[in-house]
């Protein structure tokens, strides 16, 4: 199981505090909306993910579990 | 025995009462300055965020403070109904009324927003938006109750806030915040009703 | 919403919609939980999948709603592409048909309410559906909405949340889970729907007959541009392109590329796919899918760039605003192609602003029109590589030629 952060597009306002807290996981368009990365969140990173997540204004940000990935050409 | 000027608890009445009346606005403005999406300084933007939550609940202790004194002391002799409700009357309970109302205000505003996570965005929004009534409400209160209005320190606190209130509201009258104009046609598209 | 009328329909042989017909005899009544069953074993091993777009397995989408208490149905007819009108001419043609498949897919769900959505300006499809409800009795509620025109409007999401009162914007809900009035809601396509019709009747082996082993059954296709036939047509799935543009009369000129799938879909160059299946399989290869099953035929002497900058800033008027990166995203995107399109000289910036551009848009709205708008940039760039060479150096290969996709220019309002 492993954690992502995940973003409602609708909700967020563009406010950039995620991509302060969790820059490595966030970064900002050019319109200072989050692109947000898909990857695993690192244990290490789990305290800074929680605060973006609580930080946003919009709580447009969730954090998600997911089952682990098989690679890409396992499936199908 | 009325226990007039020497009761400690009348003092911290009046303290901490002018405390939160500052932390309050502090809140206001900071609120403001989220929307805004301003930063203070070059701090990054998460602290407005991050300031404008902590004293708002820093303002909570303080107002507990000014109302517990406010039952407890004997000459101010307010009841715990009284604190909550603010019945229609006139002279002394009126202005006590006004701060009734405020903490009503306020305390909704604070118990919404530690709830966010299970109420609707609506919900929190519309309560939200009362906050901007809880200052008013709050400094009038300061002002009618009449015990330091006429001293120069307390009139120099609070015209610092009201300075403070009116120079960040007229800024979100200018900046309109940044959302997106989501609820509406967007007023950049051309609208026209189709005519078959 | 078209800016066309009502095309005409071409019956190419074999073909299964279209014909009107009304059956005598009633639909199965699936009362028993067996019955419910066999019949989604039918669905399933037919391989119906959607024809609205997404192209997802229409037996998956049954058997998740089967499982939510008091479903609802609803007929998607509403077909936003704004060029494609085979929704259109299948429900004002074949109004029963459509109702038939609703029928069975709400017995199936266990639905007891229908809500038959088309646009609203489709005059036609709401007066047949509402006198093909009047005529019939099959014990179960139906009602016609009509829908507001807008591109994004018959996306499932923006569907439902426009039938719940709200906006007929996009949502992060799952309309499977909690739709229409919070009950699990099945949105599925009319055709989709007319397929259903004839599977429950006649079976998945018969459905099999036609169509690939992937892909089986039949397509109605929307085909304009440089044909001699343009309109709606039948065809069977995976018949290569050119007999695909044979039963539209065939191609009047040249052709240089194909729009498949409509303005959210993607530029291929002519000669790659005229003589592939007609799959999404094939398509697949060069990044294209069938999408809404629209055809669009660019002649040899039209720039391809210019219709490509027109079809995307009809995608940006049409963005419902509610993401930041689609709503300044699509405007810049399109202020970008209009200057290599149209601009003196400024190609060389367009296209370095444009690859900028694209990986900040692409993937990022709640629904996926800022995909679509991508999309369409980069297989253009693909497909028209030679034409941008040209327009660097200030030449353009048909600048005065008419317009070839049609691009409405009147809006509706979300609401």
């Amino acid at each position: 199981m492993s954690q992502h952060i995940r973003l409602d597009p609708i909700l967020c306002d563009g406010f950039g505090q995620c991509a302060e807290l969790l820059p490595e996981l966030i970064k900002l368009d050019e319109w200072g909306y989050p692109i947000v990365s898909d990857a695993a969140i690192s244990a290490s990173l789990e305290p800074e993910a929680r605060r973006a997540v609580a930080m946003c204004p919009r709580l447009a940000l969730t954090l998600e579990r997911r089952r682990e990935r098989k690679p890409a050409g396992a499936q199908r | 025995m009325g226990g007039l000027t020497g009761n400690p608890a009348w003092y911290l009445m009046r303290g901490s009462g002018v405390v939160a009346l500052i932390l309050l606005t502090g809140v206001v403005v900071l609120g403001i300055l989220t929307t805004n999406r301003a930063q203070i300084g070059r701090l990054p933007r998460f602290v407005t965020v991050g300031l404008h939550r902590s004293i708002s609940l820093l303002s909570v202790v303080f107002l507990a403070i000014h109302i517990g004194t406010a039952i407890v002391d004997p000459y101010a002799a307010v009841s715990v109904v009284q604190v909550v409700l603010p019945l229609p009357s006139s002279g002394y309970t009126f202005w006590l009324g006004l701060g009734a109302l405020s903490l009503d205000v306020i305390a909704a505003v604070i118990i919404t927003s530690l709830l966010r996570q299970r109420l609707s965005q609506r919900v929190w929004k519309t309560v939200h938006w009362l906050s901007y009534a809880s200052w008013p409400l709050a400094f009038a209160h300061s002002l009618g109750m009449g015990t330091d209005s006429s001293s120069t320190w307390f009139l120099a606190v609070a015209l610092t806030c009201t300075a403070a209130i009116v120079v960040a509201t007229a800024s979100r009258l200018v900046h309109g915040g940044r959302a997106l104009p989501k609820s509406l046609g967007s007023p950049l598209r051309p609208v026209a009703k189709r005519t078959a | 919403m078209s800016a066309l009328a009502v095309p005409d329909v071409h019956l190419a042989a074999g073909h299964r919609l279209l014909r009107g017909t009304v059956y005598a005899e009633p639909l199965p009544d699936l009362a028993s939980r067996r019955e419910r069953e066999r019949m989604l074993a039918q669905v399933e091993a037919s391989g119906l999948a959607g024809r609205g777009g997404a192209a997802f397995s229409t037996s998956t989408k049954l058997r998740a709603v089967a499982r939510g208490r008091a479903p609802i149905v609803v007929a998607n007819g509403t077909e936003g592409e704004p060029a494609s009108s085979k929704d259109k001419v299948l429900v004002a043609a074949d109004p029963h048909l459509v109702i038939d498949g609703a029928v069975v897919a709400a017995r199936i769900v266990g639905a007891e309410e229908i809500i038959l959505a088309a646009g609203r300006a489709d005059g036609r499809g709401l007066v047949a559906l509402e006198r093909a409800i009047a005529a019939r009795d099959d014990g179960i509620a139906m009602h016609v909405a009509a829908v507001p025109e807008r591109f994004v409007a018959g996306q499932e999401t923006a569907l439902v949340s426009w039938l719940n009162g709200g906006l007929a914007k996009p949502t992060v809900d799952r309309p499977f889970e909690r739709g229409v009035h919070g009950r699990p809601t099945l949105v599925q396509n009319v055709e989709t729907l007319a397929n259903l019709a004839l599977i429950a009747r006649h079976g998945a082996d018969w459905f099999r007959r036609l169509g690939t082993a992937n892909e089986p059954g039949t397509a109605l296709v929307t085909a304009m541009g440089a044909v001699r036939s343009p309109g709606v047509g039948e065809i069977e799935l995976g018949m290569t392109m050119r007999e695909v543009l044979a039963s539209f009369g065939g191609m009047t000129a040249m052709p240089q590329a194909f729009l498949v799938g409509g303005y959210f879909g993607t530029w291929v160059s002519a000669r790659d796919v005229l003589d592939l299946p007609f799959t999404d399989e094939s398509l697949g290869a060069f990044g294209a899918s069938l999408g809404a099953r629209l055809l669009i035929v660019l002649p040899h002497d039209a720039c391809g760039l210019a219709e490509t900058a027109r079809a995307i800033r009809y995608l940006e008027r049409e963005s419902a605003g509610q993401c930041g990166s689609c709503f300044f995203g699509l405007p810049a995107i399109a202020a970008a192609f209009e200057s290599l399109a149209f601009g003196a000289g400024e190609a060389e910036q367009a296209i370095e602003r444009l690859s900028q551009l694209v990986p900040q848009v692409e993937g990022r709205g709640a629904c996926a029109l800022p995909t679509g708008a991508t999309r369409l940039v980069t297989s253009a760039l693909r497909v028209f590589a030679q034409e941008v060479d040209h327009h660097r150096s200030r030449r353009c290969c048909g600048p005065s030629h008419p317009h070839v996709l049609p691009i409405p220019d009147v809006t509706d309002e979300w609401s």
